[in-house]
């Protein structure tokens, strides 16, 4: 349309538009979806350099509905983390963006995500958290709550498996956590996600409207809404962008990130450091002990290298190499053959 | 008196596991292989680091025969434990090298001619105590054998000079156990007449000494593989390993790495990667085996449906379950050709000696881009982890064969023809769809990959002729597969109506127990599989014999399953020859069965099990 906003790689906000969404009306999986599509528009980020992966479930159909102009990959069920550390060192240049939900992530994917986080592979790893399974029709996730309830009646009496603090843990350098709903922090916090290099968890809390938003669930719109607990306004701003815009000393903070952007922390009460990965845990433990959803950038080490670095892997992209230098001279072979004869 | 043999000697050498006797066994092996005699080995150990029985068998043989030969004539026991059995191993006639602290009372055996070595004493004298004294006893052994049956000392250190070449101290200390080993058999005089050693002057000139590993991880280096992901596992291991020993050397530029290897968590992980990367454009393998394999079924479903190109090299051990992780199977093929669930069927190359473990795995990656499938490379313990006497590696000059891989260029081409880009639409009539990769700049280059129901522009599809039309596109792909891939060797003589069919470790063996046959009077024709799916070749073999041989190892016949399921009206010909005992096959074993079924009763068996210990091949 004439006339419409356009970001400085000259695309709109529908053209990082997908098909249309095959979910329930009203799932906060839609809602994250949105938010994708902001933070890929308003990072000015071609989609010919991302690729999209998934696992299995209702969230991991999800990146069909957005970014229809770049590479997808909807995997097996559990396997995203696994299929996304291949696909990074294969073709490192591209930016990858995983979406999941809390059964494939944290119950038949658990080790491979672990895993994955172990060896900060670069991506930007979105858990769409319902605590319950949609697409086999409501049976409780490793997410759900203790004491939650099941729509049929049946209460869940396991703890929940925190993904914040399994990221921390397991060596995630960029660990957020967030809500479907709140668009106004889940964008900034996607664009920072991209913008770091590492594994950058961002555990999105999504209501299920279908088998999870009752009387007695923990994560129902209404049980959610009442307990989010942000620690902070967050805004993104890009490389490009003169920091002393907004930047107000004393309540805020800046978190510079590998590409020179920027994210700006606005203190709500007590202040925070996400850099501490002590303070991190205490937060995250007060929170839950409040039965509370803890929101914002909880960590991040913007020191660690992501996989990719550490393998020492050369500029041209693995999937790029030609015959020339993936196959080595003959006169290699003769010398390896020299030593088979001793 | 028996005249020797003349380079014509099986050895077994029983020791204790984790005692440091595969460098003594090395030892000996390599000093036989630089005399220049034509000579092989296999490991036969347990799944253990330490205290667990080990055979090492080296055969020399004139005739340049490499299998196992089940007709022992020396037995070294240096194993207590089982030394009262081992004594039985031997044929009649044979000599027994025993470490002289095992109690004669225990080797209660007849007709065959003892020398004890007292390895305590001769090492007490000339190694301090340390832990490094368990481990060069084993060398009085080396240097006992060396007397006894003339196996050079000049080559032997030779041998410890190529081995240790950086260590004088472990050289000399070692050289001083095998030389306190060979003057205690000169001094006490003994002598056999079994067989003698004699170096051949350029016998094995030119030639290399390797396991199937390394020339499976050197082929996929050529073959220009970027990508492997891999879990530990016997008999595997030793194939990813050798690649990271490999690659830094071979596969460098300006210092960085060209390629990447990941020790994943798990099989499932290590196959998951091995499709993310396939999918993004690299050329992507893994190695494993047996419960390896039943991890990764699902996501060998999701590179077939999705048709993502990856590479699986499959080194069998025994099954089901553990099974015997350190034996040697062919029984998992059934499990290669369907891996995972719907209806699949996967390509396997299938190399049979060192040369083709090389050339297989260079190509396997061509097979696997050319089809935009996973390709197995099948091979198996005996071939993958034992040493084996080969010409050298050799790389034939050829473009790697990346497929039907569009570049953007090739996609403005096309835009300009008016031509739209369909992932899986089969433009061509072969089945074979076009591929794009990730990162192509091209705005139609995009498209979405799935492990559930698509059509052919890759979209989302539940609809029932979609998903047929996508089963029946694949199955006629593999049809397409069916032109492509290695045909088998045929050895095939007018008139002979007997025919002899094997695969990959099977050749050694059956090799020799054609000729063997044939001096008897039984003359076969040959053919040496190479790949599935099966060709047309091999049912024309099937067509011109009367009966056909097919030597498997596995009990169920797995192979001729699949040969039956082919060409059903020619099943009956199929006689199948199973050896599955988890050792490497012996030549006795392919006659023996053989014969059974010529004679057509069981007579044969019964006396062969009543000379099996005297029986000469």
């Amino acid at each position: 349309m004439a006339g419409e906003k356009t970001n400085r790689i000259n695309l709109r906000e529908k053209d990082y538009e997908g098909a249309p969404s095959t979910m329930c009306r009203g799932c906060g999986h839609d809602a994250i979806s949105a938010s994708v599509i902001r933070a890929f528009f308003e990072s000015s980020i071609d989609p010919r350099k991302v690729v999209k992966l998934s696992g299995i479930g209702c969230s991991s159909k999800t990146p069909a509905y957005f970014l229809s102009q770049s590479f997808g990959f909807n995997a097996v069920h559990g396997r995203m983390s696994a299929v996304a550390t291949g696909a990074n060192l294969a073709n490192h240049s591209l930016i990858p963006i995983g979406v999941s939900g809390d059964g494939d992530t944290a119950a038949i994917g658990l080790g491979n995500f672990c895993h994955m986080m172990r060896r900060n592979v670069n991506i930007t790893y979105i858990v769409e958290n319902n605590g319950v399974y949609g697409l086999t029709k409501g049976q409780f996730s490793a997410t759900a709550d203790k004491g939650s309830v099941m729509k049929g009646g049946k209460v869940n009496d396991i703890p929940a498996l925190d993904i914040c603090e399994l990221a921390i843990i397991l060596g995630a350098t960029y660990v957020a956590r967030s809500f479907s709903g709140d668009r106004k922090q889940l964008a900034p916090l996607i664009q920072g996600a991209l913008a770091h290099k590492g594994s950058a968890i961002l555990d999105v809390i999504s209501p299920c409207v279908t088998f999870n938003n009752h009387e007695g669930s923990t994560k129902s719109m209404k049980y959610v809404k009442e307990h989010l607990d942000p620690i902070h306004d967050v805004d993104f701003i890009p490389p490009y962008e003169n920091i002393e815009v907004d930047y107000k000393e004393g309540t805020d903070q800046q978190v510079e990130l590998h590409d020179g952007s920027r994210i700006l922390l606005h203190k709500l009460g007590k202040s925070y450091d996400p850099t501490s990965r002590m303070q991190a845990m205490q937060a995250i433990h007060a929170a839950v002990a409040e039965g509370k959803f803890l929101t914002g950038l909880i960590y991040y080490d913007p020191n660690r290298p992501d996989f990719a670095e550490e393998m020492n892997l050369c500029e041209t992209p693995l999937a790029e190499l030609g015959q020339d230098i993936l196959q080595p001279p003959a006169e290699m072979l003769d010398q390896i053959n020299a030593e088979l004869m001793k | 008196m028996e005249t020797p043999a003349i380079n014509d000697l099986s050895i077994s050498i029983a020791t204790e596991n984790g005692t440091g006797s595969a460098s003594a066994n090395n030892i000996i092996f390599k000093a036989i292989f630089k005399m220049g005699i034509p000579c092989s080995s296999k490991n036969l150990f347990p799944s253990n680091i330490q205290g667990l029985p080990t055979w090492y068998q080296i055969r020399a043989s004139a005739e340049g025969y490499m299998a196992r030969k089940d007709v022992i004539d020396v037995m070294v026991a240096f194993n207590p434990a089982t030394a009262a059995k081992d004594v039985h191993r031997v044929r009649d006639g044979g000599l027994i090298l025993y470490d002289e602290p095992i109690p004669v009372a225990n080797l209660k055996r007849d007709g065959v001619q003892y020398v004890g070595v007292p390895a305590d004493q001769l090492i007490q004298k000339i190694v301090p105590a340390s832990p490094l004294r368990i481990k060069q006893r084993n060398m009085i052994y080396v240097g006992a054998l060396a007397c006894l049956f003339g196996i050079d000392m000049e080559t032997i250190k030779a041998v410890l000079q190529d081995t240790f070449g950086k260590k004088p101290a472990v050289i000399e200390s070692n050289l001083i156990c095998i030389e306190a080993g060979f003057n205690h058999v000169k001094e006490n005089g003994v002598s056999q007449n079994i067989a003698r050693l004699v170096a051949i002057p350029n016998g094995n000139k030119g030639k290399i000494i390797t396991e199937g590993n390394t020339a499976c991880a050197l082929g996929a280096i050529y073959g220009g593989a970027s990508f492997v992901s891999w879990y530990p596992i016997t008999p595997s291991s030793s194939l990813a390993e050798a690649i990271e020993y490999y690659m830094p050397r071979l596969r460098k530029k300006d210092g960085k790495a060209t390629y990447a290897i990941v020790q994943a968590e798990d099989e499932i992980a290590a196959a998951s990667m091995l499709a993310g990367a396939g999918w993004a454009g690299a050329r992507a393998m893994t190695s494993t085996s047996g419960p390896g394999l039943s991890l990764m079924n699902e996501s060998i479903g999701l590179a077939y449906f999705a048709e993502v190109p990856c590479v699986f090299f499959f080194i069998q051990r025994g099954g089901p379950s553990t099974g015997l992780p350190t034996r040697t199977q062919q029984a998992d093929i059934q499990l290669m050709y369907y891996a995972s669930h719907g209806d699949t069927r996967h390509i396997i190359l299938i190399p049979h000696d060192m040369k083709s473990c090389f050339d297989l795995a260079r190509r396997s990656f061509d097979f696997a881009e050319r089809f935009q499938t996973p390709v197995f490379v099948m091979t198996d313990l005996d071939l993958g982890m034992n040493l084996w006497s080969s010409e050298p590696l050799k790389l034939e000059k050829a473009p790697f064969d990346r497929g039907k891989l569009l570049t953007a260029e090739q996609l403005e081409q096309w835009e300009k023809q008016g031509k739209r880009f369909r992932r899986y639409f089969d433009y061509d009539g072969d089945a074979v769809p076009y591929r794009t990769i990730p990162g192509n700049p091209h705005r139609k280059a995009a498209y979405f990959t799935r492990g559930s129901g698509h059509d052919s522009d890759a979209r989302y599809s539940e609809d029932e002729k979609d998903y047929q039309e996508t089963l029946d596109r694949l199955r006629k792909k593999f049809e397409t597969a069916r032109k492509y891939v290695p045909k088998p060797i045929i050895e095939m003589q007018d008139g002979v109506k007997t025919g002899v069919i094997c695969f990959g470790s099977s050749y050694e063996p059956v090799r020799e127990a054609r000729d063997r046959l044939k001096a008897s009077g039984l003359k076969t024709n040959h053919l040496l599989l190479r790949a599935l799916p099966l060709t047309e070749e091999s049912r024309e073999f099937l067509s011109a014999h009367d009966v056909v041989y097919l030597v498997e190892q596995n009990r169920d016949g797995q192979m001729a399953s699949i040969f039956k399921d082919e060409w059903p009206e020619l099943g009956a010909k199929i006689v199948s020859i199973l050896i599955y005992d988890g050792l490497p096959v012996t030549t006795l074993e392919v006659v023996r069965q053989i014969r059974q079924h010529q004679n057509g009763d069981m007579k044969e068996v019964a006396e062969w099990q009543e000379k099996r210990r005297t029986a000469s091949i």
